[in-house]
């Protein structure tokens, strides 16, 4: 079997095949890069955009200026506004794009299911229950402001906690999890409703804005945490997606191809979730992203999660920069908060690819 | 003796579903495992591929226990060909093919495993459809697909779970040719779960007859496909016709089962 590589190799068809699956792959990659520079480009203009007047060009030479002091210049003004509001807002932006498509992609992988997401799986929920309580219980929302990103993390575990409690006494199949996670949805939103319901109304306004999401609050301080949850999560996710692409044939398939398909899928949902935890717990559960970005790259590049990894973390990034972007201008001087945005702007934009796509659904 | 089942017992919660199986195979043996509905066959392969653990017996590989194997190293020598396909999302039929290097491969597939895929495709015919998206396929383009993977596993036992169910007759024939050639020629033993009587007479060397979790009947087609079994097991009226050395059954109509179905009358 070993030696007939040579001939097959050289027969027409398989040297056809190969060529047609290295254009695949690299249609894949290319899609990579194109994402990486969407980015670079929307945060160039996002830089930009604003009161301050600066241009695109003094956008990039004020940030190398910090660098290269000696090729770069800038004016004081700029400098200030780039680096102390406009860049944290716009990394974390890139951040949190990134670790909820992934998170996203890597939850429908292990699920086998479209609609998982941080939503659907009560992350985002239990996250908003944190929250509200940490607004509503604590003095201030100023003095409170990391009791509220700690409280938002820790309750955003929660549902994972319980879900792979569950798994002690139930298999942990995709319809286990999805179902305990849409439970988990549901008491979680029942509690924060409870809560709000007795709270005073400047603390029910700021529990319904955090949970919208944005980005607004981004400081520079906040992301080395995001960072570092990041550098740990991504890679770890990115190791295991030969066994999610594995996974995605079924579980008995998997399973027949030596992957230990239970204990993968809880050591993914364990991974995503410290991953959409660390982002949630500082700008507010922002929808969408992990929804929809995962579904927009497998429409151009396929299912491979090898690519599809860091294809949807770079094309989430570039959308929640995006609709950031607008969420500023749109009606300035007010700011809209970003959340609203990915959702009326990535809705339509669903419904449209849905409407459009000419290969079979795979829902 | 390449596979021996050995009191293999298992058990869905209260519900027994496999007693006392034992089963010894060869390499380039083809074992047909039929039974009605429930009787225990796809179960009976979940537990050689270590899918489901059973309750009490041993698997042994080669003499050696599955239990004690890895993984991958189990993946290695078995080969498990589901009855449909339970992907969602859009993989291709060369990503899918690749899938079957998993036990073999490292985070990066190598050359050695595209020639492997390439190699395969060809021998099934089914070049033309390697950049096709798995979901568009046919059934039987499917279940080709399914071998075509589970041949890049390179495995020493191949388990078929109904490979021909939701194939028109070609596609059926089709199927159990290339099985029956891989068999040969590469000295694999497979064991195949089968509704079709006819198929498992056309194709197998042996026949295992399964009823309520036990094996009922044992031995070549001619001796295990009687009337007398199918009546007893089906609760089927037949004729058995002689066509090519090989039973052909013909069903009459169905009859009032009476006594223990899962009763053994014979053994082989």
């Amino acid at each position: 079997m070993t030696s007939s590589g040579e001939t097959i190799s050289g027969t027409g068809k398989s040297a056809e095949i190969k060529a047609e699956y290295k254009k695949f792959v690299g249609r894949k990659i290319l899609f990579i890069l194109f994402s990486l520079a969407l980015i670079f480009i929307i945060a160039g203009v996002a830089a930009t955009l604003g009161s301050a007047n600066i241009t695109f060009l003094e956008t990039y030479s004020t940030i190398l200026h910090r660098f290269f002091p000696d090729h770069f210049h800038t004016r004081w003004l700029a400098d200030v506004v780039i680096w102390n509001l406009r860049l944290p807002r716009i990394l974390m932006g890139i951040l949190a794009g990134i670790g909820l498509a992934v998170a996203g992609t890597m939850m429908q992988g292990i699920l086998r299911n479209p609609l998982a997401s941080p939503f659907t799986l009560g992350i985002s929920a239990g996250a908003g229950f944190g929250a509200a309580l940490a607004i509503t219980f604590s003095a201030g929302f100023i003095a409170g402001e990391y009791l509220i990103i700690g409280n938002a993390f820790f309750f955003a575990l929660i549902p994972t906690f319980i879900i792979l409690g569950l798994t002690r006494y139930r298999r942990a199949t995709p319809e286990t999890m999805v179902l305990a996670g849409i439970a988990m949805l549901y008491i979680f939103g029942a509690a924060t409703t409870l809560i709000e319901y007795f709270a005073e109304a400047e603390a029910v306004k700021m529990a319904v804005f955090w949970m919208v999401g944005s980005l607004g609050r981004a400081l520079w301080k906040d992301l080395l945490p995001v960072s570092i949850v990041l550098a740990v999560c991504v890679p770890l996710l990115m190791w295991k997606s030969w066994d999610v692409n594995v996974m995605g044939a079924g579980d008995e398939t998997a399973k027949s191809l030596g992957v230990n398909v239970e204990r993968t899928r809880i050591f993914i949902l364990m991974i995503a979730t410290l991953l959409t935890a660390g982002i949630i717990s500082f700008v507010g559960t922002i929808g969408f992203i992990g929804l929809v970005a995962p579904h927009m790259c497998r429409m151009v590049i396929g299912g491979d999660n090898r690519f599809l990894i860091p294809a949807s973390g770079l094309f989430g990034a570039a959308l929640l920069l995006g609709a950031d972007t607008v969420a500023r201008t749109i009606i300035a001087p007010v700011i809209l908060p970003v959340g609203v945005l990915t959702a009326f702007m990535g809705g339509p934009m669903f419904l449209y690819l849905i409407i459009r796509r000419k290969r079979r659904e795979y829902w | 003796m390449k596979l021996k089942v050995k009191d293999v017992e298992f058990s869905y919660g209260s519900v027994q579903v496999l007693k006392d199986v034992s089963i010894e195979l060869a390499a380039s043996e083809m074992l047909s495992v039929v039974g009605p509905n429930g009787a225990g066959k796809s179960t009976l392969l979940r537990c050689i591929d270590r899918i489901l653990k059973p309750q009490r017996g041993d698997i042994l590989l080669d003499g050696r226990d599955i239990k004690e194997m890895h993984l991958m190293e189990l993946a290695r020598k078995v080969g498990y060909i589901p009855q449909s396909s339970a992907q969602v999302f859009p993989a291709t039929v060369f990503d899918t093919v690749l899938m079957g290097r998993r036990p073999h491969l490292g985070w990066k597939s190598s050359e050695e495993d595209t020639e492997k895929v390439l190699e395969t495709l060809q021998l099934l015919d089914i070049e033309d459809l390697a950049m096709r998206d798995i979901n568009e396929l046919s059934g039987g383009q499917q279940q080709k697909v399914f071998i075509a993977r589970a041949l890049t596993q390179e495995p020493e036992v191949l388990l078929l779970d109904e490979p021909t169910s939701n194939l028109d007759i070609r596609h059926q024939l089709e199927v159990m040719d290339i099985i029956k050639n891989i068999v040969r020629e590469k000295g694999i033993a497979a064991i195949m779960a089968i509704h079709d009587l006819n198929l498992a007479s056309r194709y197998a060397g042996r026949i295992i007859m399964m009823n309520g979790g036990k094996i009922f009947a044992a031995g070549n087609p001619a001796s295990v496909l009687t009337p007398e079994n199918i009546k007893h097991v089906y609760g089927v009226e037949v004729k058995v016709n002689n066509h090519d050395e090989r039973p052909y059954i013909v069903p009459i109509r169905p009859v009032r089962q009476c006594g223990d179905r899962a009763e053994s009358i014979e053994r082989n």
